[in-house]
């Protein structure tokens, strides 16, 4: 898609224009990331995390292809192989923590990406497609990421997968078949470490393939903004390259200095010391713990501690675990403001701000904390709220809420004025039929 | 509809939390979690200062290798060092005859050329460090039900592990008498050793270091078993992390570079952006 202003390619040199007839490669990145593709003019710098997250999943396929090419995915010697990386391997050392603290980058710069959506309405028309992709995106990157950190073979990757696939038992009837049948045996042990690798390997690649569609159903509305108010005419935008190259230019930088600056002198920090000793099914770690961008749902599945009638406390931890990101699939529905960005809300702004941000705070602690008061019960009331949030305040709040005026136009946003505010009826307050309307229609 | 359901799901979760919650309430009121020794009496590691810590640590050779001469005379008794290789300790300085010196002072595990049956070779550099123990049976059988971990990656595998390390070696030490004031039945077991440092407070370890001059020092060091235990933590940071010079090394070029690209960057989008407002 386009705005009728955008720019057109059009090929100078021969081989170009001989190459745009057989296979026009170049055009489609000309529209897509180059000076065909217009953006507001006016996103800030939250908008910088969806390429700041390409570049994550990137290392992480490149750093992992060349790990893959050292570890043997074998139970009696994965542990030793990833030593064999860090101490013989020329730079192999290098690859694995850029790979470790990777996977750390790129859910950082995710939950940052998804954040944003929430705060800015993102998920909303006509922009749902891009939503749900992304929350697709999301948890292919949970699973990639777990079987991950299962496949070095410490004492937390073998006792993490042991609660995970757990969690399937917890399922009437058929939860032990089912967890057997996925672990390949009645504990994790080989069978479970090579399926865990050969899809550890393959799910990345499916990621690329969904974030392909993410990119493309964002493409046909176009980005959003933080005014929230639909592109109207050329001068609310500016073509992506080169306003918005250089603009995630700087910020990939300053992104990856901060990303080597952990990989080369704290590379440990956000990993868990007892995954530095060999798997033991004999000895059970004290706390087990998952990574640090699990804790948030790893609390949502312990705040649920007592049978509730006939559900017994474990299958309603893991209902909710996964009820958790799949209410995020029903938001478009959920909050039907037809206001987008949380600037022109004050209601939701409030609920967001002292609401889910401390809350999502709360479950981070608490998810990583030991399972003893007062986290438990902290991790109850953040989870009640967590989902009020989302199922109850947002539906509500949403129908109620008087919003703020919204400014014409981005231009009007960016300048104080725009020309063609003038010759359009006054300012509307809420702009319902823009809001509603695909942009796709101009 | 879809919110009316949404509402009545949210309700859902939020009942069944307060149940869950009340119940966890009523317990923690009628039966309030006991203190335990381990909760009362388990200290964090004392401070270490290595000259490995920090962003511009690197190794100090002498050091490395007086807790080498350390491991190598003490805790080599009980304790492997698999993923550790002769031919590594020349990173601690030592040349190659040297090395050679080192390995052949070991027996490995080998086999007769001539008839094929198990013996034991001295070591070459190739060869990693023996194991003490045949399995896991006789390092239990050995030393009281608890095998010796590994000691390669001790430092990495615990939290704070290089001052963990050298806590615990400084720190045997009588069960005070408030402890068992508090805790009458957490007396330590015959065969274990009280160690606050230790997370159960009760290690089958003995001491190993104990007094001066245990181990002598060729360097005019000291060999205190403070210092001593200092310096075999410091070794240990090397076997966690024999990289870990390179790793430091590495990191200050590329952070300028990037520091020096991400100026570049950002002067670029200040001068493409000059002249459009946003």
């Amino acid at each position: 898609m386009s705005f009728p202003w955008a720019n057109e390619y059009k090929p100078q040199a021969p081989l170009m224009r001989w190459l745009d007839e057989k296979l026009p490669l170049p055009r489609l990145v000309y529209n897509a990331i180059g000076a065909g593709y217009p953006v507001p003019r006016n996103l800030n710098y939250w908008w910088n995390f969806g390429i700041l997250a390409l570049v994550c999943l990137t290392i992480q396929i490149v750093t992992g292809i060349i790990l893959a090419m050292h570890y043997a995915a074998n139970a009696t010697v994965a542990f030793d192989s990833v030593e064999h990386i860090m101490r013989d391997v020329n730079w192999g050392w290098m690859m694995r923590y850029a790979h470790a603290n990777g996977a750390s980058a790129f859910f950082v710069v995710i939950y940052i990406h998804i954040f944003r959506g929430f705060f800015y309405g993102s998920y909303k028309a006509p922009r749902e497609m891009v939503w749900l992709l992304g929350v697709v995106i999301f948890l292919l990157m949970m699973a990639t990421a777990f079987m991950g950190y299962v496949l070095p073979w410490g004492q937390m990757s073998f006792w993490g997968a042991k609660v995970i696939t757990g969690l399937f038992s917890a399922i009437p009837f058929v939860g032990e078949p089912l967890q057997t049948w996925l672990l390949g045996g009645f504990a994790p042990d080989n069978a479970a470490l090579n399926r865990f690798f050969s899809l550890h390997y393959l799910l990345p690649f499916v990621i690329v393939g969904v974030v392909v569609l993410h990119i493309w159903a964002l493409h046909i509305p176009g980005s959003s903004n933080p005014t929230g108010v639909e592109v109207k005419s050329e001068s609310d935008t500016v073509p992506f390259h080169p306003y918005f190259i250089v603009k995630d230019g700087w910020a990939v930088g300053a992104f990856l200095f901060l990303y080597c600056a952990v990989l080369f002198f704290a590379p440990n920090m956000l990993g868990h010391p007892d995954n530095y000793i060999p798997a033991n099914p004999m000895s059970t770690p004290a706390h087990i713990v998952p990574e640090w961008y699990f804790w948030p749902f790893y609390a949502i599945l312990r705040a649920f501690t007592a049978d509730f009638f006939f559900i017994p406390a474990k299958l309603m931890g893991v209902l909710a675990m996964f009820s958790a990101i799949l209410v995020w699939f029903f938001l478009p529905w959920l909050d039907k403001s037809p206001v987008r960005s949380g600037h022109y809300r004050p209601t939701f702004r409030k609920f967001f701000w002292f609401g889910l941000i401390p809350t999502m705070a709360v479950l981070f602690y608490c998810g990583g904390a030991p399972a003893e008061e007062p986290y438990v019960m902290l991790s109850q009331i953040a989870t009640a709220y967590y989902f009020l949030h989302f199922l109850v305040i947002l539906p509500i709040v949403s129908s109620v809420e008087r919003p703020d005026p919204l400014p014409f136009s981005i231009t009007e946003a960016v300048l104080g004025k725009d020309h063609d505010s003038l010759l359009a009826p006054q300012a509307v307050p809420v702009e319902k039929s823009d809001a509603l309307r695909p942009a796709a229609a101009n | 509809m879809i919110r009316i359901v949404s509402i009545l799901v949210g309700l859902f979760f939020t009942v069944v939390l307060a149940w869950s919650f009340g119940n966890g309430a009523y317990t923690a009121i009628t039966e309030p979690a006991p203190e335990t020794a381990e909760h009362a009496f388990h200290k964090h590691p004392k401070e270490l200062h290595l000259a490995s810590n920090g962003p511009f640590g690197h190794f100090d050779k002498q050091q490395l290798q007086r807790g080498f001469q350390v491991y190598k005379e003490v805790c080599a008794a009980c304790h492997s060092l698999s993923h550790v290789a002769f031919r590594d300790l020349k990173a601690l300085g030592y040349n190659e005859d040297e090395v050679k010196a080192i390995a052949a002072g070991f027996n490995v595990p080998g086999v007769d050329a001539n008839t094929g049956e198990a013996n034991t070779r001295p070591g070459l550099p190739t060869d990693y460090f023996p194991k003490p123990f045949a399995n896991d049976i006789a390092a239990r059988a050995a030393n009281n039900n608890a095998v010796p971990p590994d000691l390669s990656l001790m430092t990495k595998a615990r939290h704070d592990g290089p001052a963990y390390v050298y806590s615990l070696l400084t720190g045997f030490q009588n069960q005070p008498a408030e402890l068992l004031k508090r805790f009458p039945d957490s007396k330590t077991p015959q065969g274990l050793h009280y160690n606050p440092y230790f997370a159960n407070l009760n290690l089958a370890m003995a001491p190993p270091l104990t007094s001066e001059g245990q181990v002598s020092y060729s360097d005019g060091t000291k060999s205190t078993v403070d210092q001593m235990s200092k310096d075999v933590a410091a070794f240990l940071v090397w076997t966690a992390e024999p990289k870990l010079d390179k790793r430091n090394q590495t990191g200050w070029p590329v952070l300028g570079f990037l520091l020096f690209a991400t100026v570049l960057g950002y002067l670029s989008y200040r001068n493409i952006w000059a002249d459009k407002k946003h």
